[in-house]
């Protein structure tokens, strides 16, 4: 493989890995607290208010149910709004993160939801205010279980990041479909497929042991 | 509301009630009619099976549960009808335990016990000074940075109390609290409950569905059946003359004397034709518990006796006795009439023939 090969394979990573990141860091911003609200305001929870609850639910749904490949399109007059082009890997960007915010919003409702309604009451019982349960009992009850989430979230995203290229986002995907498929260059896909391997593998491991490092729940290991 | 007449209760139930819309039928009563006064440094037991409504009552008493019907008044403040910022600063001073424990996993026994003070906006050196001397008075020196995934359920329990009582609540509330744990470190949490009420002068409520709990550490007894308390009073008196079946099944289950399987099946209502045998029960309170009332019984009046069942104990300092014994049933009048003049409870259970 030439060295020019080489320099794009390195460029189509540091894309991808800074498409990912922001698109990543940027659908937790939002997707944490609407995942929370999603939890905590079912009818007879924390701050109950079903109908909201519903509305907001169906946008969540709606919002997952778009293909990401028809998303990406759909939305670029959007994207040329908020990005100032609708071309490129800033602009690639706007639909990552709105194709993660929901999917966000859902594992992490999920994660609050596990949580032991037992601690709610015992905190209740001590007089804190719904923000001091869901600052101080639900959000860092619920973080291995979040931690898990957003693993999955990212693994999902680099995936994502392999459609951009229908505009302009570059990255790994674009680069394997580029010249690995229509310049029919096999070696180039083969690396591109070996990069994104590599690279799901150090999500998920890195994404397991940081849970692991939060979960205080099971006894450590003490060799007993 | 500001002014609920005070009856120096700490707690005061007042014709409470508690009903439950239940889809298909409508209302279902929980509770009903509750009206009893907790005094100020006592511990009160409310007892009774699960389903009975208990674990709902006790939820009134800080607000998790609103009453449908009367009122329940903890210090003066009226819990049913204060407001969100009201009932948090009442919770404050009503700490709760649970069976389950209820500790936030990701904190250690430290994060655990600071986690009320941090609520209550208390300052961090305080909340520092304060946790020590909790985890101090339980006994978890030791423990202050595990987590609750590496102590024993009696030690969890212990973080429990030490986390109920830091924000130096005046009434503590007790669900269920060593149901989870075995008999021997049930005592050891029934004893650190007993020295904190001696102690700090603390009023406990605690539920329960165990009569040894009570017997244990409680002054006073409420026995909730069906949503209504059936008998109430000092501990003491209770056990000594039970006055509701409830209340008696729960203390069979203690006193260790049911009837022996072969008398109990043989055991009739009516007295039979012929040579029978009158079952009485005779429970020995006070003074006389430690009398040798059944030899005078003999001595005196030549009438025998036969110990079918029975066991001596203590409630509190007061030394308390129940057995079961059976005389012939011509002389079974006569012989009640002298237990009674004695100062002894007695109780005929039935005849075998």
């Amino acid at each position: 493989m030439s060295a020019n090969l080489i320099n794009l394979l390195i460029e189509a990573t540091l894309q991808t890995l800074y498409m990912v990141a922001i698109s990543g860091a940027l659908g937790t911003l939002f997707g944490l607290p609407i995942g929370v609200y999603l939890a905590v305001s079912q009818r007879g929870e924390l701050l109950s208010s079903p109908w909201v609850n519903k509305v907001l639910g169906l946008i969540v749904n709606a919002a997952r149910s778009v293909p990401f490949i028809i998303l990406v399109v759909a939305i670029i007059p959007f994207t040329r709004m908020i990005a100032g082009t609708s071309i490129g890997t800033t602009a690639a960007i706007v639909p990552l993160t709105i194709a993660a915010v929901p999917f966000i919003a859902r594992l992490v409702e999920n994660a609050i939801r596990e949580v032991d309604s037992g601690l709610i009451e015992a905190a209740r019982a001590m007089g804190a205010t719904p923000f001091q349960i869901i600052r101080k009992v639900l959000v860092p009850e619920a973080l291995p279980g979040i931690t898990l989430g957003l693993t999955l979230a990212v693994v999902s995203l680099i995936g994502y990041s392999a459609m951009v290229g229908a505009v302009g986002g570059e990255g790994l995907g674009d680069l394997g479909i580029r010249y690995g498929y229509q310049r029919f260059m096999p070696e180039v896909m083969l690396a591109v497929v070996v990069i994104l391997i590599v690279l799901v593998q150090l999500v998920q491991s890195l994404g397991e042991g940081l849970a692991r490092l939060v979960d205080k729940r099971a006894p450590r290991n003490r060799g007993r | 509301m500001a002014d609920v007449q005070t009856s120096g209760a700490a707690i005061t139930f007042d014709k409470l009630g508690k009903s439950f819309d239940k889809k298909g039928s409508g209302k279902v009563m929980a509770l009903e009619d509750i009206s009893l006064d907790v005094a100020p440094g006592t511990i009160t037991g409310i007892i009774g099976r699960s389903g009975a409504g208990k674990s709902t009552l006790l939820r009134m008493v800080n607000g998790l549960e609103q009453p449908t019907a009367g009122t329940v008044t903890v210090a003066g403040h009226d819990v049913g009808r204060a407001g969100a910022a009201e009932l948090r600063r009442i919770r404050r001073d009503v700490g709760m335990i649970f069976q389950h424990f209820n500790l936030l996993s990701s904190r250690t026994v430290y994060g655990n016990v600071a986690l009320p003070l941090e609520i209550a906006g208390v300052p961090g050196a305080e909340i520092k000074r304060r946790v020590d001397d909790l985890i101090g008075r339980v006994g978890l020196e030791q423990f202050s940075n595990r987590y609750p995934a590496e102590l024993s359920g009696g030690q969890k329990q212990r973080v429990g109390i030490a986390r109920a009582l830091a924000t130096q609540p005046k009434v503590l509330l007790s669900d269920e609290a060593t149901s989870a744990l075995d008999p021997e470190t049930t005592q050891t949490v029934l004893k650190l409950l007993a020295d904190i009420n001696r102690d700090l002068g603390l009023t406990i409520l605690l539920i329960t569905h165990e009569m040894a709990v009570v017997r244990d550490i409680a002054s006073h007894v409420a026995v909730i059946d069906g949503g209504r308390i059936v008998e109430a009073g000092q501990t003491y008196d209770v056990f000594a003359a039970p006055q509701h079946p409830t209340t008696r099944s729960f203390l069979a289950g203690i006193t260790g004397i049911t009837l022996p399987s072969f008398i109990a099946g043989k055991l009739q209502a009516e007295r039979p034709q012929g040579e029978s045998q009158e079952v009485i029960r005779i429970t020995f309170a006070g003074t006389h518990a430690t009398d040798p009332m059944l030899a005078k019984l003999t001595s005196e009046l030549g009438i025998p006796v036969n110990i079918l069942a029975g066991a001596i104990e203590e409630i509190g300092p007061h030394p308390f006795g129940n057995l079961l014994v059976s005389v012939d049933a011509t002389r079974g009048a006569e012989a009640r009439a002298y237990l009674q003049r004695h100062e002894l409870l007695t109780e005929v259970l039935g005849y075998v023939g």
